[in-house]
């Protein structure tokens, strides 16, 4: 084993990546923000296990993965609800477990009615070369992360920092009433776009009313969206403006096309409506054929989901000893 | 200036020109050097800025505020580039090979694409579309064309590329809509490199033909 290896990678999974809260300092050099779709997963899973909520971790979408721990690791298993396993035991999801050297981390590759990816954060954080400001792997590019790859079979997942004092946080779970409000066909709630010029004068009202799928056209860069058209009543040629994830685009076909972490940072196509941050992590968690809906809302809502979001963050943790004892009796 | 979601203002112009975009750059860099805490990014582009921002900890009727006070002020980013980067290009075959229908297109023979294209220095007016993607302009209007029908799902990095009154030059494998007429081996994007890119916004770009291999110049008329 080397020296400061957290994990040796077993199996390798569909789409498993270091990612941490991205980086915005390379917009203008046309880079993405990237990071973990799902930020607030990434962000629990961190503080359970005691790091700084920016460190970076592991996001993988939903599929079979497994890793070995090599030293004994606070480890902390976030997002989708999923069937994985703490050796033979179902692992239990956002609380941190104390792993020992030749335990396994399984992820099955099942989700339990919704979900699509889950985060693995190890205390003392996943250590791999800051590049443009972030670990986060931005994959077209291939750079950050591990050599700007996609984890496999091998690799092993080295920790930035010795962690101290592994006990003191066995055990702790972050509390259900602290996360976003994840599940089936989430209502993704978004304020209006500058654009509206380019489309019918219904239309926000119709796309709120729309039975709307994501197609098969969904990766991190952004999901094409299937169930409704929207109108566009004047041709709108714009030349490339500024976008980010939450963007709701209207290309000539109609069809929206919601901006995710890895969308570029330009776009010329018209805004019909932004998705407030905090939602956008709901929609991490959708796969193409999942549902949703759009609920158009102010700016002061939009504020306000701000605000919710900021204290689920800041829940504070409180070690549960019977919880501690459990989790340290498993595996 | 418009909300982009509850953590941007968009500031867009109606006039898209080199004007504009000179004001964008400018504006762009004092929003920059602000020491404004909740202020997390701003991003020109061709006629636009784009300004991210914490909502939780500056709101929108200050950060409107103080970017109305700098527009009011703001000095056009000077139109003679700082420095002008030289790019070679090996024009039409392989290397460009929408170089003849262009050229059919347009009422022009290849070599006079070439020559229109490599007549005049480009400004940087933004990066985007990929890391690296440099949007160079204007282009002559002679060369004006709009993007293809049927985007390519891949251009192999390099290829130098015009449409809608722009060039630009595909600094990786991408797919793509613009007209290929040539390729570079020069090194658009290196993430590891301060700035990562070859060029930034503002910078002038020549490009030259690449004389051993003038393939389009032997081509139809």
């Amino acid at each position: 084993m080397r020296r400061g290896a957290g994990l040796r990678v077993v199996t390798g999974g569909l789409l498993t990546t270091v990612q941490d809260q991205g980086r915005l300092g390379a917009l203008r050099y046309g880079v993405p923000r990237g990071g973990a779709m799902d930020r607030f997963a990434l962000f629990a899973a961190n503080r359970l296990v005691g790091n700084a909520p920016d460190e970076a971790g592991v996001e993988m979408l939903v599929s079979e993965v497994c890793f070995e721990v090599l030293q004994p690791s606070l480890l902390a298993l976030t997002g989708a609800p999923i069937e994985a396993y703490w050796n033979d035991a179902p692992l239990p999801l956002w609380t941190t477990i104390l792993a020992r050297p030749g335990d396994r981390i399984y992820l099955a590759g099942k989700r339990h009615g919704w979900g699509a990816r889950s985060y693995l954060a190890l205390a003392g954080g996943v250590e791999v070369p800051v590049v443009l400001g972030s670990r986060g792997t931005h994959l077209s590019g291939r750079f950050g992360g591990l050599a700007g790859r996609v984890l496999r079979a091998g690799d092993l997942v080295m920790l930035r920092e010795q962690p101290n004092d592994p006990l003191r946080r066995a055990g702790q779970p972050w509390p259900a009433e602290a996360r976003p409000a994840y599940g089936p066909k989430p209502s993704l709630r978004f304020t209006a776009g500058p654009h509206q010029h380019c489309f019918g004068a219904t239309s926000i009202e119709a796309l709120a009313q729309a039975e709307l799928r994501v197609s098969d056209h969904a990766n991190r860069m952004g999901y094409r969206l299937d169930g409704h058209t929207v109108e566009l009543t004047h041709p709108c040629n714009l030349p490339s403006l500024g976008v980010l994830p939450g963007v709701i685009q209207i290309p000539p076909d109609g069809k929206p096309v919601l901006l995710m972490a890895d969308a570029q940072p330009t776009g010329g196509y018209p805004i019909i409506g932004v998705v407030c941050a905090p939602d956008l992590d709901l929609a991490a968690q959708l796969l193409p054929g999942d549902r949703l809906q759009l609920k158009p809302i102010g700016e002061d809502e939009a504020i306000e989901a701000r605000r919710d979001y900021a204290r689920w963050q800041a829940t504070p943790l409180e070690p549960d000893d019977t919880v501690a004892q459990l989790a340290l009796a498993g595996g | 200036m418009q909300p982009l979601g509850e953590g941007a203002l968009l500031l867009e112009c109606a006039t898209v020109d080199t004007l504009t975009n000179r004001s964008m750059l400018a504006l762009a860099d004092q929003v920059t050097a602000l020491d404004l805490p909740g202020l997390e990014a701003a991003l020109p582009a061709w006629a636009s800025l784009l300004v991210l921002f914490d909502p939780l900890c500056l709101t929108r009727a200050r950060l409107e505020a103080v970017l109305s006070a700098l527009v009011r002020e703001v000095e056009p980013a000077p139109a003679r580039p700082a420095r002008v980067i030289d790019i070679q290009v090996r024009y039409g075959g392989e290397d460009g090979p929408d170089l003849a229908e262009v050229a059919a297109r347009l009422g022009l023979s290849e070599a006079e694409v070439i020559a229109l294209h490599t007549s005049q220095i480009y400004r940087v007016m933004m990066i985007g579309f990929a890391p690296g993607f440099p949007y160079l302009g204007p282009l002559p209007t002679a060369l004006d064309l709009p993007r293809r029908s049927t985007p390519r799902t891949a251009v192999p990095a390099g290829s130098v590329a015009i449409a809608a009154g722009m060039t630009g030059i595909y600094p990786d494998r991408l797919p793509g809509g613009w007209h290929v007429i040539g390729r570079t081996e020069a090194q658009l994007f290196d993430p590891l490199r301060d700035p990562p890119t070859l060029v930034v916004p503002g910078d002038g770009v020549r490009f030259n033909a690449e004389a051993q291999r003038r393939r389009g110049a032997e081509g139809g008329r």
